[in-house]
């Protein structure tokens, strides 16, 4: 398996989008922590832009790169290789290099001026949203044959979970404002890996305290380590149940 | 070697093969004729695993090959339309698959030579040739020795010398006691190779009888001429 990751890794490596995407968030990282102000004040403004822009570079990236790879797999399939083996080895080399690239882009200025455990949250979460997003690549390019509709699928997949989620979210809270809601936003939030990764690092974060009863709901439940390690564990399975889905419909299709 | 038994595969409505039972015996190359369409390339694909069957069994060596993946090292692949990594080089994709398989001590590169596959070695796979990039395909087909080697219309897009170095090295690996799978469209060529012929047509086997067998039962001297009258008999 480690061979074949190898050769995914020399792939990806040699066509330049992943270097782009590691410049691209280091300026961005730079630009914001060098614009003055606390360095929370710029964790809270990259939290946004990296919420929004690594999903939907993920998975953009992710599909094209499978339906690019296809030639790769079919190649390998011939080979004495367990197809299961073929799968994983193409999911850990795109989601692992691109997690290298945020590590890097967003790690290292973190560091530079001036880690805090909320950073180490921010990246941990990123790392997260990267797998999850990648696994749902996967998901959409296995379910369809024809790229252009499983480039489509992904866009609509990000647009879900990025913009149009929230929509629904505000919708219910607004029209069932005169109910108790704060068990169902609760729920609500584990119901989209990226509301639950913003959350993980807003609680860590003094505006905290402007989000209302909810924000405190939310902190006494997920403001301990014990609520994170939850709130991970709800990422991790984020991760898990598109990847396996699309593991096990890989391994039972027709090349 | 390899024994199918019952095997069916539909895509969608359409049923490509219906209920096929066929044995190949080892020392043997065996042309594997039919219209197009007829499923040939399906039931290929089903032996490699690259396509699962609906119903039925396949066994390579006595063992089900359903849900296996080490018996393919047992067999070599040679694909009608070979697929590539567009900007990989030869080089680069002879050396993945010989790292792939480093259980194979010796590894055949006659084909390499013969080819001269070395001199294009830089070259990336996308800008190759269709007939330079079926050279490629069966160089990889025979490099590790398979027991079995099945070969889907191999000398479609190879100039006729390259075809008449692939059909000596066919027969060369025959006599090692190997069992060959061959599609093919050309009748001079399966003449040329085979022993025996199997026709499928509308994804049933119409007949599977070796080649003396075939002449004698029809009186006619040639291949194309004897299928073509067991094909209009049966009409």
């Amino acid at each position: 398996m480690n061979k074949i990751i190898k050769y995914v890794f020399y792939d990806i490596i040699r066509n330049k989008i992943v270097l782009a995407y590691t410049l691209f968030l280091l300026l961005l990282s730079f630009g914001l922590f060098n614009l003055g102000g606390s360095p929370d004040k710029a964790i809270l403004s990259l939290l946004n832009l990296v919420l929004l822009t690594v999903p939907l570079i993920s998975i953009v990236f992710a599909t094209t790169h499978f339906y690019n790879s296809y030639e790769f797999m079919e190649l390998l399939v011939a080979q004495p290789i367990n197809r299961k083996k073929i799968f994983m080895s193409e999911y850990l080399g795109v989601a692992c290099s691109l997690s290298g690239a945020f590590v890097l882009g967003v790690g290292i200025p973190m560091l530079l001026f001036g880690a805090t455990i909320t950073g180490l949250y921010l990246v941990l979460t990123g790392v997260f949203i990267t797998f999850i997003f990648v696994a749902m690549a996967f998901l959409a390019s296995v379910i369809t044959r024809d790229k252009a509709k499983g480039i489509g699928i992904a866009l609509l997949l990000w647009f879900y979970f990025a913009l149009i989620y929230d929509g629904i979210v505000l919708f219910i809270l607004y029209s069932f404002s005169d109910y108790p809601l704060e068990k169902t936003t609760l729920t609500l939030t584990a119901l989209n890996p990226i509301d639950l990764g913003r959350i993980i690092v807003l609680l860590n974060l003094d505006v905290s305290a402007l989000m209302g009863y909810t924000g405190a709901l939310y902190k006494s439940l997920l403001g301990n380590l014990w609520g994170i390690g939850l709130a991970f564990g709800l990422l991790l399975l984020w991760v898990i149940l598109p990847l396996f889905s699309s593991r096990r419909i890989f391994s039972k299709r027709d090349l | 070697m390899i024994t199918i038994e019952n095997l069916r595969k539909s895509y969608g409505k359409l049923q490509v093969l219906k209920d096929i039972n066929v044995s190949f015996g080892a020392g043997r190359v065996i042309s594997i004729i039919g219209p197009n369409g007829s499923g040939k390339t399906t039931m290929s694909k089903a032996i490699l695993g690259m396509v699962l069957p609906d119903s039925g069994d396949i066994k390579v060596n006595g063992e089900s090959i359903v849900k296996k993946h080490a018996y393919r090292s047992q067999i070599g692949y040679m694909p009608q339309i070979g697929r590539y990594p567009e900007n990989m080089k030869i080089r680069q994709v002879i050396d993945m698959i010989r790292d792939i398989r480093k259980d194979v001590k010796q590894a055949d590169e006659e084909l390499i030579g013969l080819y001269g596959l070395k001199d294009m070695y830089e070259k990336r796979m996308g800008s190759l040739s269709g007939g330079t990039k079926q050279k490629v395909s069966a160089a990889l087909a025979f490099m590790f020795n398979p027991q079995i080697l099945i070969l889907d219309e191999p000398t479609a897009g190879l100039d006729p010398i390259s075809a008449e170095i692939l059909k000596s090295k066919i027969l060369k690996e025959k006599k090692k006691g190997k069992l060959i799978l061959i599609t093919s469209h050309i009748m001079s060529e399966v003449e040329e190779v085979a022993d025996e012929v199997m026709c499928l047509v509308d994804g049933q086997v119409k007949f599977h009888e070796t080649i003396a067998d075939i002449k004698l039962q029809t009186q006619e001297s040639r291949l194309s001429r004897a299928i073509a009258k067991i094909l209009n008999e049966e009409d």
